[in-house]
């Protein structure tokens, strides 16, 4: 099944595909279009790999790992299906990067790979853009590349993992308005899967909605403003996102009068 | 008197007290000794730990950072994540990894996040702290800082926080709070949150430039240079002036495995 997370009609609401649409928990129908997508899960904690198809490494000149390159991001970052996604005025290259994001299913400690698709719920898309500019060689990819407000796009779906039989072999592909850029598949990850499963869980419990965004392959190129992202990844679904720029985002400080209220003041 | 939010471990709310001493809180009008009360983790949002931010840590990579891979010394504030698995609380144990000697005790001042914080001026970052807290930000010790150190820092057990969350208005100067490491009741560091290179002000305004920080959240400001190390069975205990003081014992992984407490 295909599961997703939207807001429609003044609630948020689970929802599953059926036939084109999306039918809502409470029985109701309604288009993909008329709702608001939200990440299909909420995030717990979440890993994302750097240089983990062999291809990329080397085009961004690093010798493949020999250990998972691992990095986490926060809540902050995350936004759903047809969101916007927004790109700095001082950037000079932001990239996407089309990954297969996998659902942590139960809780998980010490599991041997060859156990470790058990502890899968499902998969979904994430598009863990990184802005090239930012970075530094500290903890790198550190958070101000890799977890900014509405940089990881992901969903639109969470598909269950019993309906996709070879997560390992899976073909990638992202669009720039309309024209495909990059290109791989799922079986050239350096660590697959179950390596990054049994990996993580030998030093740390993984529980539910954990989620580890397994990596990109080559084929990055430069996004601006206005261009539409398609990550798409087979039998799991198409994330769409848009560039928007700064103008989008009113500044606080520019609107003294405006007085915003949340948290427990 | 300093007020703090404290959260006891099988209530589902934190309660207000008020901080007598070291070793007293008045809790519903009812006066408790300290070491008694079964303190749960007060945090309930992300933890954000921040690298490099002691003068004398950036220091002593002296001669390190000009040469590959640093090359030049940082710009932005380094930042990583303490996920949900390191969160632990006062006097819980640390689990000591098996064939691990010893764990680095990073002392680190906690600052607690009251609101949606974004792109913040440093002159308004005070309206967005509800308090203060005390971490102990554990790592296996590791000399390189080019990669992410999940492996050394995010493992379970590796973040105790607490007792408690002092409210901005008991604390004087939070940039200017001494802080100390005891092991085993010997003093083993001393330092002081005026020797940040970022200040809580300009830390939150960086930070807040490119991500979000929520109700709940926590930035820690730094951990000290010369890290003291602790190993099996020893007590660890950081005081931070005005707070108070977090402790916990280093227990070998292998022991409390047997206790069902991992």
């Amino acid at each position: 099944m295909k599961r997703a997370r939207v807001a429609y009609a003044g609630a948020i609401h689970p929802a599953s595909e059926y036939h084109g649409q999306l039918q809502l928990a409470d029985g109701r129908l309604v288009n993909e279009q008329d709702v608001v997508w939200l990440p299909p899960v909420e995030p717990r904690t979440v890993f994302a790999l750097g240089l983990n198809y062999a291809d990329h490494a080397k085009e961004l000149a690093f010798k493949a790992p020999e250990e998972p390159l691992a990095f986490l991001k926060g809540p902050n970052t995350f936004i759903g299906h047809r969101g916007q996604t927004r790109r700095p005025a001082d950037a000079a290259y932001m990239h996407y990067e089309c990954e297969l994001a996998v659902v942590i299913g139960k809780k998980a400690k010490n599991i041997k790979k060859e156990e470790a698709f058990n502890y899968v719920s499902g998969y979904t898309i994430a598009n863990d853009y990184a802005i090239r500019d930012y970075l530094e060689n500290y903890y790198r990819p550190n958070l101000k590349v890799k977890n900014r407000d509405t940089c990881t796009p992901i969903g639109p779906w969470l598909v269950d993992a019993e309906d996709i039989p070879d997560p390992s072999n899976l073909a990638i592909k992202t669009y720039v308005n309309g024209k495909l850029t990059q290109q791989g598949n799922t079986k050239d990850m350096i660590f697959g899967i179950a390596d990054l499963i049994e990996y993580f869980s030998s030093f740390m419990t993984l529980s539910p909605n954990d989620i580890i965004l397994t990596g990109t392959p080559e084929g990055l190129a430069d996004t601006a403003v206005g261009d539409e992202i398609i990550t798409e990844i087979e039998g799991i679904g198409k994330l769409v996102s848009t560039i928007v720029g700064d103008d989008v985002f009113t500044e606080i400080g520019d609107r003294p009068h405006l007085n915003i209220h949340n948290g427990r003041d | 008197m300093a007020k703090a939010r404290v959260k006891l471990q099988k209530s589902d709310y934190s309660e207000e007290v008020e901080i007598l001493s070291n070793r007293y809180i008045l809790m519903n009008g009812v006066k408790h000794e300290v070491s008694r009360i079964k303190f749960d983790n007060p945090i309930s949002g992300t933890v954000y730990g921040t690298l490099l931010n002691y003068k004398g840590s950036l220091e002593a990579l002296k001669g390190k950072i000009d040469q590959p891979p640093y090359n030049e010394p940082p710009k932005g504030p380094i930042l990583y994540i303490k996920p949900r698995n390191t969160f632990s609380s006062y006097s819980n144990p640390v689990p000591l990894p098996t064939g691990i000697p010893e764990l680095e005790i990073g002392a680190a001042l906690g600052i607690v996040i009251s609101k949606t914080a974004t792109r913040v001026k440093k002159e308004h970052a005070s309206d967005y702290i509800e308090g203060f807290t005390i971490a102990n930000d554990i790592s296996i010790p590791h000399e390189s800082v080019f990669r992410p150190a999940i492996r050394h820092k995010a493992r379970d057990g590796f973040c105790p926080i607490g007792p408690w969350v002092v409210s901005k208005e008991s604390i004087s100067t939070p940039d200017s709070l001494g802080l100390r490491v005891y092991i085993n009741g010997e003093l083993r560091q001393e330092n002081s949150t005026s020797n940040l290179i970022r200040s809580i002000p300009r830390l939150i305004e960086d930070v807040t430039d490119f991500m979000t920080l929520s109700t709940g959240d926590v930035l820690l400001v730094g951990v000290p240079e010369n890290a003291p190390l602790a190993k099996a069975n020893d007590q660890v205990r950081i005081e931070i002036d005005e707070i108070g003081y977090l402790e916990n014992t280093i227990i070998s992984e292998e022991k409390l495995s047997l206790e069902g407490i991992l």
